[in-house]
């Protein structure tokens, strides 16, 4: 008995558990294919190719066989929201566990078919064959009963011996048809009779609309409907460019209210603001003192998610709905089934009457305007019942009103103690919030919403909580100290929305706790690897640190020669996910080139090893982006960084050489490979230069100017 | 008005304003969704085509400043079946995440290697200099486009 309710207490894997219905995930359709529904939708990342590896793998059939449906609220699972590298995890889990059951269940039928026991069965690419003669395949066995059950807990997945689908290289299912221009973006779909919409937006975050005379522009050249409701003004034109002009116009003559000044744009206004203060991590040694003090303050700037395509969405208020439906959306949204409880709160009606379908946007590397320009685009669409409205956000949209990672600041203290170890760690942060998505409690986190005539509150401002955190996230130091503490200052409010960038609070803690690191072990007369080595004990941390070393041929205390130089830096992410050691080699001339970037990564099992190498490669490249150029301005109205100009990132003429190896541990459960590298890659940088120059910069971006001013200093 | 564009080796007919973005021509009278909207200036690359054998951003060229020209998209670069060498070396490089910039950096890419058979890396990057890429997938487009190159020379 006592067995029983063990049983029954364990948890199904990832999101299996809150989505049990087998039929849910998977369908055995009697034409020879497999359709797989799962809730985690595609950003770029290639999640869709590890799925229906996972999938082929555990259901032993071809991978051509698999077919993958769009995530829907009709019928997918909720798998809340594709984010911080957790769709393995929660998504691949589920499937594993799935696929492994429903083999199961069709191995079952077939024993009852062919009248043999289990064990006399195997299966080829789905044909299930009887040793003593006789075969069936699944297409033949499966009936929509078989899977219409919840999925039990004692099921076994392959053992990682087994795998031959699992931890090959599959090539990525979509990257054929975007090479050949197909259609392959929410921004490529067309309906029947689709009109074409843009929105206008006030000055700045505090601005509201005062007066509007939109005659003129109602009748200019296609334009269908000039829609306004309180700040909230659009436009719907019969052609995407004549959208456009209308727009343009309609920004030319309203006039708004400034509203309150913005203040200035400096990362240490977070010091002077009203703080909720945890202290997350406190241990205490008094028997060891330290003889050496050293502190320093980071920062980091506001930054942008800047994806290549401005945020778009589809939506069509259905005129005659008599039953069914009355909206239907498609976007880019990263959570469908948030996202749709938002909506129903500004639209007034049942979730059951709006349908949102997934379709590819660009790389969003967060939480970007994507939900944001679907409300825009649903309230610009209820305007023209009947008619679907494609609206595209302008690039100057996307820069000014996407919500941004938050600045933050970090203050950093250390002792050492005579032998150069540390004994005394010290790590404050100030940060606003890392997560205003849709699905908050108490208010809608759609911009539109909060410039209606009635408009909805803003959710409370949220930060995930720790192990994986928001803010504090990677804040808490892998490394064994006797004695540390470690504080978090989160400031919800934020002049500008600050909401999820690829490994949220991480970027800036890892890359002050690394650069602080090298700071200390300089001040102990150490190596930067021996001493980052000394104080870790995980045997998987520090056999990437040695990897990496051996890549890039790392000599001990190796100096730069006032123009070249290597730094080292090494994180956990989340201190829970993939183990990430970089090397950065720079070279300061005009600017900071980064010339090398070498890479060892630990992700546990790799389900798809060149799709966890693409993750890294991209994410240290964006990282070096970032820590080199990037910063979001604005003035006492609102944001002035609206286009590519004084938004510059890396370019094809300066990106680094990259090299990563991948530490491939089948035996331990996969992780997500997305962000780790964002902290460890700025920080490898920072102290690069500081090989080369000797000058510090802790400041992010790693500007020209701040050189030049380190270098006087 | 209407108006007579050469479109991938075909007379096509545009009904839109001479100053419409060649960019929207493409895409929502044509159906070449291939060219994509990313800045609308001329900065990211991600509309490139190709105008009379020279890389364009067709979201800041007027429809009426092309007609007459010989307008190439990415979908003319080959298909499913007979894959330009280009396109194949990005499959089996597996060079994009997202692929949002993939066809702009195609249509750059055929350019450089219609004049240049053998470029040298800083003659890959330095013609990539008008196309933006947020994934990071740099290394391996670098890498693809040197592949195809070796591929059209017959190594």
């Amino acid at each position: 008995m006592a067995q029983t309710n063990e049983v029954a207490a364990r948890k199904l894997p990832g999101s299996l558990e809150t989505n049990r219905r087998l039929d849910r995930w998977l369908k055995i359709n009697s034409d020879g294919t497999v359709t797989v529904t799962p809730g985690k939708v595609e950003i770029g990342q290639g999640i869709l190719t590890a799925l229906v590896q996972i999938v082929a793998e555990e259901l032993d059939i071809d991978v051509a066989r698999i077919r993958l449906a769009p995530a829907t609220t009709a019928y997918s699972p909720d798998e809340g929201i594709t984010s911080g590298s957790r769709s393995i995890q929660d998504s691949g889990l589920a499937l594993r566990h799935a696929a492994a059951e429903v083999r199961g269940l069709l191995l079952e039928e077939a024993a009852r078919k062919l009248d043999v026991t289990l064990e006399q069965l195997t299966v080829t690419d789905g044909v299930v064959s009887a040793r003593s003669g006789g075969s069936v395949p699944y297409w033949e066995l499966a009936t929509p009963e078989l899977l219409a059950r919840e999925s039990s807990v004692d099921v076994s997945a392959k053992m990682p011996a087994e795998h031959v689908v699992v931890g090959t290289s599959l090539s990525r299912v979509d990257i054929p048809g975007k090479v050949t221009g197909k259609p392959s973006y929410v921004q490529d779909m067309k309906l029947p009779g689709m009109l074409h919409g843009r929105v206008s937006r006030p000055p700045g975050p505090r601005a509201r609309l005062k007066s509007l005379n939109a005659k003129e522009v109602e009748q200019m050249p296609g334009v269908v409907a000039v829609v306004r409701d309180g700040s909230f003004l659009g436009v719907v034109a019969e052609r995407e460019e004549q959208a456009i002009r209308a727009e343009r116009r309609l920004a030319r003559i309203a006039e708004w209210t400034q509203g309150e000044d913005l203040p200035n744009n400096d990362p240490r206004n977070l010091l002077k603001l009203k703080a909720e203060t945890e202290v997350i991590s406190e241990k205490g040694d008094a028997s060891v003192k330290g003889t050496q003090q050293l502190k320093a303050e980071y920062t980091k700037p506001y930054i942008a998610h800047a994806s290549l395509a401005p945020s778009c969405a589809i939506a069509h208020w259905v005129s005659d709905a008599k039953s069914g439906a009355k909206v239907r959306i498609w976007t880019h949204s990263q959570g469908i089934y948030p996202l749709r409880g938002d909506m129903a709160q500004v639209l007034g009606l049942p979730e059951s009457d709006i349908v949102i379908t997934h379709a590819e946007g660009a790389g969003c590397y967060g939480h970007n305007a994507a939900d944001d320009v679907t409300l825009d685009a649903v309230l610009l669409a209820r305007a023209v019942p009947g008619k679907p409205v494609r609206l595209q956000w302008m690039r100057e949209d996307e820069f000014g009103w996407e919500p941004f990672s938050s600045p933050m600041v970090m203050h950093m203290s250390a002792a050492l103690d005579d032998k150069g170890s540390i004994v005394n760690w010290g790590h404050e942060l100030w940060s606003h919030a890392h997560s205003t998505r849709p699905g908050g409690k108490g208010g809608v986190n759609l911009l539109a919403a909060w410039h209606l005539e009635k408009p909805f509150p803003a959710a409370k401002p949220g930060n995930p909580p720790l192990p994986g955190g928001g803010s504090h996230r990677n804040a808490i130091p892998l490394y064994e100290f006797p004695n540390q503490k470690v504080t978090n200052h989160l400031i919800r409010e934020s002049p500008l929305r600050t909401s999820a960038l690829r490994a949220l609070g991480g970027f800036a803690n890892a890359f002050a706790i690394e650069c602080f690191m090298d700071e200390l072990a300089e001040a102990a007369g150490a190596d930067p690897v021996e001493f980052r080595l000394r104080h870790l004990k995980d045997a998987r941390a520090k056999a990437v640190i040695e990897k990496v070393v051996k890549m890039a041929k790392w000599q001990p205390n190796e100096k730069g020669d006032g123009e070249r130089g290597r730094g080292v830096s090494f994180a956990r992410y989340k201190n829970l996910a993939a183990y990430i050691a970089v090397i950065a080699e720079v070279r300061v001339e005009e600017e900071v080139r980064v010339t090398r970037l070498w890479g060892a990564v630990d992700v546990g099992q790799a389900i798809n090893p060149d799709g966890v190498l693409n993750q890294i490669e991209g994410g240290m490249i964006q990282s070096a982006s970032m820590a080199l150029k990037e910063r979001i301005d604005f003035d006492s109205v609102g944001v002035t960084t609206r286009t590519w100009n004084e938004y510059p990132i890396l370019s094809f003429v300066e990106v680094p050489e990259i090299e990563v190896a991948l530490i491939n541990r089948p035996e331990a459960p996969p992780v997500g490979a997305g962000e780790g590298t964002q902290g460890p890659v700025a920080a490898a940088i920072g102290n690069a230069i500081y090989n080369a120059l000797g000058a510090r910069l802790r400041d992010m971006p790693f500007t020209r100017d701040r050189i030049v001013a380190a270098l006087s200093t | 008005m209407a108006l007579t564009l050469q479109v991938n080796g075909k007379a096509r007919s545009v009904q839109a304003d001479a100053e419409t973005p060649l960019l929207y021509a493409l895409r929502n009278d044509l159906g070449l969704v291939g060219s994509r909207y990313g800045c609308g200036s001329g900065l990211c690359g991600a509309c490139m085509v190709i105008v009379d054998g020279k890389p364009v951003q067709s979201c800041d060229v007027p429809v009426s400043a092309v007609v007459g020209k010989e307008i190439t998209t990415v979908e003319a670069l080959g298909s499913n079946d007979a894959l330009h060498p280009l396109q194949q070396a990005f499959i089996d490089e597996q060079a994009a995440q997202c692929g949002y910039c993939a066809s702009g950096i195609l249509m750059a890419a055929k350019v450089l290697l219609d004049a240049n058979p053998d470029p040298d890396d800083a003659a890959i990057r330095s013609a990539l200099e008008g196309n933006l890429c947020r994934c990071g997938t740099h290394g391996r487009i670098l890498r693809a486009i040197k592949n195809a190159a070796k591929t059209m020379r017959g190594i």
